[in-house]
């Protein structure tokens, strides 16, 4: 069995004065998190407040390298199925998202993955990872 | 600190779930009102004896007030929590602590919606999520929703645990089991574990019958104190122990093996002083088939990692297994009204404790339960409510 990645449209983000870095970043191919400029903690969602100590956090980009945590098909979801993931970043925060441009059947837990950005509404990207090329699984 | 012990200090003397599971004719409102008449009927008591009334965002308005205005009530004592699925169970457990405060004696609780009939597909949560909800802009664009949320658990669950689809599946012929002598249960018709795993895949590797229903309907709770309990002709239920707890994406370090029912649950078997081992009939929210087998895991029914096994050798059937559960077919066969199954859980496990279950899965001599509800989703943040409640 196999089920290709399809594009889907994806409505804009939802913009604040949160959340706008983020995205901007984003569109420049450019994935940011968060670290606390107190404890420096690094955390996912990213937030202005630290979530370990309520310090003011900051940006930063990360390597966009990471491994599949976990990972869902979601075939009936939607017009076309998508692969709901938690990717573990290199930098130490998980985050949800989605495996892209590849065969949605061979995804699997700890499989190597790497940041890549797919088009939003009005010139928006959203950051996805996909698997990387050649590379095998994490012992 | 240790907590206060409010042991016995209040009881649940009424309990009343809709019968509908369509109501394309009424309003939700009404539904309300309805599980409030037949909650009062069921304790024996009249709405002038409402002087506490708990709700959660389903109550159309805003919070406790207009739902207040509309059953003519005149609370001394008002709770709006608001804790997705586990609303429910909290609201009985906040109504012992204002009972035993003294600020009210008799405690209306009510969830009613009708999420059928306005449409909306499985997995469906409900209108009322903020727009401005935080996590929202790194969860939605993903497709963020129920099915792939709890299935993200369930995926984690058998690469760290070796849980199969079988097992998942075995929760839902449990509560098939169940749903057959139920005859308002939305679905009657037992299945089997091959019938779970040919039914479509929704969201790998939950199948359409890991899936609850999506019923319209609801239900009401009446707690009031023992003088009052005691005065009534019902039997009287206890309430032992109760405890909350959050769990989410843990600052990003997400580990989804394990709920915030491992949290809640021990906090309520402290409470109330007893252990998992003395439980004979367990309400367990049931929104998907692996909620099941990580609260019997988390509320320490049997080790991390072994809640599959357990549901395969049938412990979760009436009759013959251990641990009898949603002995009225669960959400995943009966109802889950308003896509919340909260008041549900506590409704059957009262069943159970009067000895008022349908007879071919009462429970024999019960007199402990537990009661786990669950809001938000098993696999990202959700908070639970966890209750256990004796027979006197
Ligand atoms: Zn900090």
């Amino acid at each position: 069995m196999t089920t290709p990645y399809q594009d889907r449209p994806l409505p804009g983000p939802m913009l604040d004065t949160s959340t706008t870095p983020f995205f901007e970043a984003a569109k420049e191919g450019r994935l940011m998190i968060a670290r606390c400029t107190q404890c420096r903690q690094p955390h996912w969602y990213p937030r202005p407040l630290c979530p370990y100590c309520l310090g003011d956090t900051a940006w930063e980009t990360a390597s966009g390298r990471g491994t599949v945590y976990s990972y869902s098909v979601a075939r009936r979801m939607g017009p076309v199925p998508y692969a709901m993931a938690y990717v573990r970043l290199e930098e130490g925060v998980t985050m949800l998202t989605n495996i892209v441009d590849a065969d949605l059947d061979t995804i699997h837990i700890d499989q190597p993955v790497e940041v890549t950005f797919k088009p939003m509404e009005d010139g928006w990207m959203m950051p996805m990872f996909r698997p990387v090329e050649g590379q095998t699984d994490a012992a | 600190m240790t907590e206060i012990d409010l042991r016995r200090r209040a009881c649940i003397v009424g309990a009343f779930e809709h019968p509908t599971r369509k109501a394309p004719d009424k309003t939700s409102a009404q539904l309300h009102a309805e599980c409030a008449r037949g909650a009062l009927e069921d304790a024996g008591l009249t709405l002038s004896d409402v002087d506490g009334y708990f709700c959660a965002v389903d109550t159309p308005g805003l919070g406790a007030i207009d739902m207040a205005e509309y059953l003519g009530l005149n609370p001394r004592h008002m709770d709006t929590t608001e804790l997705g699925g586990a609303s429910y169970l909290s609201h009985v457990s906040h109504s012992v602590q204002a009972i035993a405060a003294n600020k009210c004696d008799v405690a209306l609780i009510t969830l009613a919606g009708r999420p059928r009939s306005a449409g909306g597909g499985i997995g469906a949560t409900g209108p009322y999520i903020s727009p401005d909800t935080p996590d929202l802009p790194w969860e939605r664009p993903y497709g963020w929703a129920p099915a792939p949320m709890y299935a993200l658990a369930a995926m984690r669950h058998m690469h760290e645990f070796g849980t199969t689809s079988a097992q998942l599946a075995a929760v839902r012929v449990a509560a098939s089991l169940h749903a057959q002598y139920n005859p308002n249960a939305m679905l009657q018709t037992p299945v089997t574990v091959e019938e779970v795993l040919a039914s479509p895949m929704i969201s790998d590797p939950l199948h359409k019958l890991d899936c609850c229903v999506i019923s319209d309907g609801g239900g009401a709770l009446i707690v009031a104190r023992p003088e009052i309990a005691r005065s009534l002709a019902r039997p009287v239920v206890n309430v032992l122990g109760a405890g909350e707890a959050y769990k989410g994406y843990l600052r990003g370090q997400v580990d989804v093996s394990w709920s915030a029912a491992a949290l809640s649950g021990p906090r309520a078997f402290a409470a109330a002083g007893v252990s998992p081992q003395d439980i004979q009939y367990a309400s367990l929210y049931d929104s998907f088939t692996i909620a099941v087998i990580m609260q019997l895991e988390d509320l320490g029914f049997c080790a991390k990692g072994e809640g599959g096994r357990f549901v395969e050798e049938g412990n979760l059937i009436a009759g013959q297994g251990r641990l009898p559960f949603n002995t009225d077919g669960g959400g995943l066969c009966n109802n889950h009204p308003e896509h919340r199954g909260g008041i549900t859980k506590v409704i059957e496990a009262v069943r159970q404790l009067r000895g008022e279950a349908n007879r071919e899965v009462q429970v024999p001599g019960c007199t402990l339960a537990v009661a786990s509800g669950l809001g938000g989703m098993i696999g990202g943040r959700h908070a639970t409510s966890t209750l256990i409640l004796e027979r006197e």
